[in-house]
């Protein structure tokens, strides 16, 4: 390292990057050295695990938004999309067309997924084929998902009505396999299985290129397009997966689900160290990007000092200090 | 070097005994430089030779580590580049550093707006910047936008811009890289000009029959080190070469493949890439070094991207024999034909990522094992590529943004080759490259098409066309308007074509008062 360190000229170091790319994981560090002084519960297994847990739907739809954010896009629509998704899967599953509730519930879950992607496909080709701003493009499509949802609830709430399927759903929440509750299985899965994408395969290393340089990548021979609507698939399926969890916690859906949703998977993955110019995806620092909003509303909760009615505020201010920390990485020389 | 006295200095601005550092690295060792006013001072070295470095040193963008400036005899030391301007001193830079959405009123006055009380002066402005651009011979509204102009006429923005400030010495880093011949000679007599007002000029640049026709003395820089200062009419291009070099390098061009004979591989019929180019037809044989000469905007580039699928374009490709249809550069590709783009940075090679990402890019698909990218394979393609190329990386790991310009294009020449194709479209393959990685470059270029590749060359600079191709097309205002070979190979017949038939009698008139 030393030896690197000696021949790194500035402008571009080695090292540099490497702090990039740990930043993240020094900052939850001190989270949690910082929470045991907060409140000796903190360090709990059960305290820890629990916000781990709680950090399911923002890591996980975090992963898509890597995949999205380092092609150079971005997607608003995620929160409306969550409820929109779940409207339906919950509107699906209480309609009965399939008598035995546990087939019924592998539909519901093929819907959701189908659903997810089907979604993303959408967004993908309004910015790809539609070429429009993917910022302006996410946004239309965040009303209009919110707006279908509210109109399918009637302004009121989609709530799971079939006990039976409730009763086999549930533990997909709140139940643990060898221990560990499902929707930390969820998480390593989807990161594991994201992560492989982006950075073992052709097709990663397409994204990457993409949002390094749009015109490098096109002369390349990229299918540049292609390769970016793929990735809102990619964060359609996700949100599709943060749905499976997300029914059976509340076995309900209505107009305000999954709100502002879509600023904390930006959060995550912005803390994470992933550039939101694109060019670089971190999956791992996404996922230790979300375990920090958690962490950091959860020692507000637990101390005494902060009120907690100010969570909004201190994760609005995290990505900007996040984005500061990232600018005084690239700048030192 | 002239003995330093203590007397009144001849010299306006003196470089005494610089030398810079960057950490342990030492990029420039003991070089001193000296400018007299109404001198034009080139200084010529291959890429790394510490040219720039020096440059920045007296433009006040870098402090020596060793050394003095001194300026009318006096030691002086510039905080940063505007102080260096405040002492007459103003630097043309390489790169165009123009905002493109500004007029060229705006870009020329950045930083330093007239007011009419807390209004900016738009009228006075455009008046000023209308003067300043004609005293450069050129024809630019001041109130066009940058982004219109060409990269011609950008550069003159520039010029016009850093000439703007009251100077008593400028120095041009490559101002005329991007220009074809007809504008390097508008840039050549905007120096004269300043020259003849008792400026003192440091010019610096690849082109060492430029340095000739415009330099008073030479000043010869390798490997940071001061080789040679001389008065330029003592000192042949060639041998400007030679003291850069540090060998002989008279024959630059290789041996020229014999001439081919199979039927032509790619047969290009009446396309047209609207609003670029229109009615080109020609065909290339498969060993053939096909050249396309022409000025800048004549739609060379934009022709060339049109028939491999990189802009929409109407009319007939066949390829070895059956016609095709490229929508996307890929389909160019499966089929074999790459096409390596005059702006690496931009579009070649993904800057802030490292040599095998950026190796394999195209070829991805060879390089997996079932779903997962074998990174050894591509660790083995560099070693190749390495050795094939004689890419010079300081380390494996280093970010192909780090390369010289010489190691890029050969990055992404190996990165295409890769693809294994049939026909080769190189554009500008040795801009801003030094002399002894061009001698290299016409040397794989030479080979390829000893192995039977066809191979399409745009360039403008017309002696590398003439030294390595077969034959020659010329393009001129989006059409094909002549073919030259063998003989007929030469500057002035391209030239003919190249300006239109109408004005070669004025293209003759303006080489002749060079």
């Amino acid at each position: 390292m030393s030896d690197a360190t000696l021949k790194a000229r500035p402008g571009f170091s080695i090292r540099r990057i490497d702090m990039a790319a740990v930043a993240p994981f020094i900052a939850l560090a001190i989270l949690l050295i910082a929470g045991v002084f907060v409140n000796e519960n903190f360090f709990s297994v059960n305290n820890l695990v629990n916000v781990a847990t709680r950090a399911a739907f923002t890591a996980i739809i975090g992963v898509g938004a890597t995949f999205v954010i380092s092609a150079g896009g971005l997607d608003l629509s995620v929160g409306s999309m969550t409820a929109f998704v779940a409207s339906l899967m919950i509107m699906f599953l209480n309609s009965g067309i399939i008598a035995d509730p546990l087939t019924m519930l592998f539909a519901g879950v093929a819907v959701a997924l189908i659903l997810g992607a089907v979604c993303g496909l959408g967004n993908g080709l309004i910015t790809t084929v539609g070429r429009i701003e993917p910022f302006i493009a996410t946004l239309g499509t965040m009303g209009v998902l919110r707006g279908l949802t509210t109109w399918l609830s009637q302004g009121g709430s989609i709530t799971l009505q079939n006990s039976d399927i409730e009763n086999f759903y549930h533990p997909v929440y709140f139940g643990e396999l060898l221990g560990i509750p499902i929707p930390i299985i969820f998480i390593a899965v989807t990161a594991i299985v994201g992560a492989f994408i982006l950075y073992r395969t052709p097709y990663g290393r397409h994204v990457v290129a993409v949002g390094s340089s749009e015109d490098v990548a096109r002369y390349s021979g990229i299918a540049v397009g292609r390769v970016r609507t793929v990735t809102y698939i990619i964060q359609g399926l996700c949100v599709g997966i943060a749905v499976l969890l997300y029914v059976p916690r509340l076995s309900a859906a209505n107009a305000t689900t999954g709100l502002l949703w879509e600023l904390q998977a930006i959060t995550a993955v912005v803390v994470g160290g992933t550039a939101l110019r694109g060019g670089v995806g971190r999956i791992w620092g996404t996922i230790c990007g979300a375990f920090i909003l958690e962490i950091v509303g959860n020692i507000m909760l637990l101390s005494n000092f902060i009120s907690e009615y100010l969570i909004g505020a201190v994760q609005g201010a995290i990505i900007i200090v996040a984005m500061l920390v990232q600018r005084s990485l690239m700048r030192r020389s | 070097m002239s003995s330093i006295s203590d007397a009144p200095a001849p010299f306006v601005l003196e470089g005494r005994h610089l030398s810079k550092s960057f950490g342990p690295v030492e990029v420039l060792s003991d070089v001193s430089v000296a400018l007299t006013p109404g001198e034009v001072h080139a200084v010529v070295g291959e890429n790394g030779a510490g040219k720039s470095t020096l440059m920045k040193i007296l433009a006040g963008h870098l402090m020596p580590t060793h050394g003095a400036i001194v300026l009318d005899g006096k030691e002086v030391s510039f905080s940063g580049p505007v102080d260096a301007e405040r002492h007459g001193i103003v630097l043309v830079h390489q790169e165009i550093l123009l905002a493109p959405h500004l007029t060229v009123a705006q870009n020329i006055f950045m930083g330093r707006e007239l007011t009419r009380g807390i209004s900016v002066n738009d009228r006075e402005m455009n008046r000023q910047a209308a003067e300043a651009v004609q005293a450069l011979g050129a024809d630019i509204a001041p109130t066009m936008t940058v982004s219109r102009l060409s990269i011609a006429q950008r550069q003159l923005v520039q010029i016009a811009r850093a000439l703007h400030v009251p100077h008593r010495v400028a120095i041009f880093d490559e101002p005329t890289a991007s220009l074809t011949p007809f504008e390097v000679e508008a840039v050549l007599k905007v120096i004269r000009d300043i020259k003849a007002k008792g400026v003192a000029v440091l010019y610096i640049s690849h082109r060492l029959t430029e340095v000739a026709a415009i330099a008073d003395r030479v000043t010869v820089l390798r490997d940071g080190k001061h080789i040679a200062t001389r008065n330029a009419a003592d000192l042949a291009p060639v041998d400007m070469a030679r003291l850069m070099v540090g060998r002989d390098v008279s024959r630059l061009y290789p041996e020229r493949p014999p001439e081919p004979t199979s039927e032509p591989i790619l047969e290009v019929q009446s396309v047209d890439v609207p609003g670029f180019a229109s009615g080109a037809s020609f065909a290339v044989r498969p060993g053939e070094i096909l050249g396309f000469a022409g000025l800048i905007g004549a739609g060379r580039t934009e022709l060339l991207e049109g028939v491999v699928g990189l802009r929409p374009h109407r009319g007939e490709i066949r390829f070895k024999g059956r016609p095709v249809t490229f929508h996307t550069v890929r389909d160019s590709m499966h089929h074999g034909i790459v096409y390596l783009s005059e702006d690496r940075k931009g579009k070649g090679l993904l800057l802030t990522r490292d040599l095998p990402t950026n190796l394999t890019l195209s070829a991805l698909s060879h390089f997996v094992r079932g779903p997962v990218i074998d990174r050894g394979k591509e660790e083995a393609a560099l070693t190749e590529a390495i050795g094939e190329f004689d890419i010079r990386a300081a380390r494996r790991d280093m970010l192909a943004g780090q390369l010289s310009g010489g190691n890029q294009q050969k990055l992404l020449l190996a990165k295409m080759m890769l693809l294994d194709p049939d026909v080769i479209v190189i554009d500008e393959p040795t801009r801003g490259i030094d002399i002894g990685t061009k001698q290299q470059i016409y040397k794989f270029i030479a080979e390829l098409a000893a192995r039977g590749k066809a191979i399409i060359v745009i360039s403008s600079e017309m002696q590398e066309l003439i030294g390595i191709c077969h034959r020659i097309l010329v393009m001129h205002h989006g059409k094909i308007v002549g073919e030259v070979s063998g003989e007929a190979m030469t500057e002035s017949e391209i030239v003919v074509y190249a300006t239109g038939v109408k004005t070669a009698a004025t293209a003759t008139v303006t080489a002749g008062a060079a």
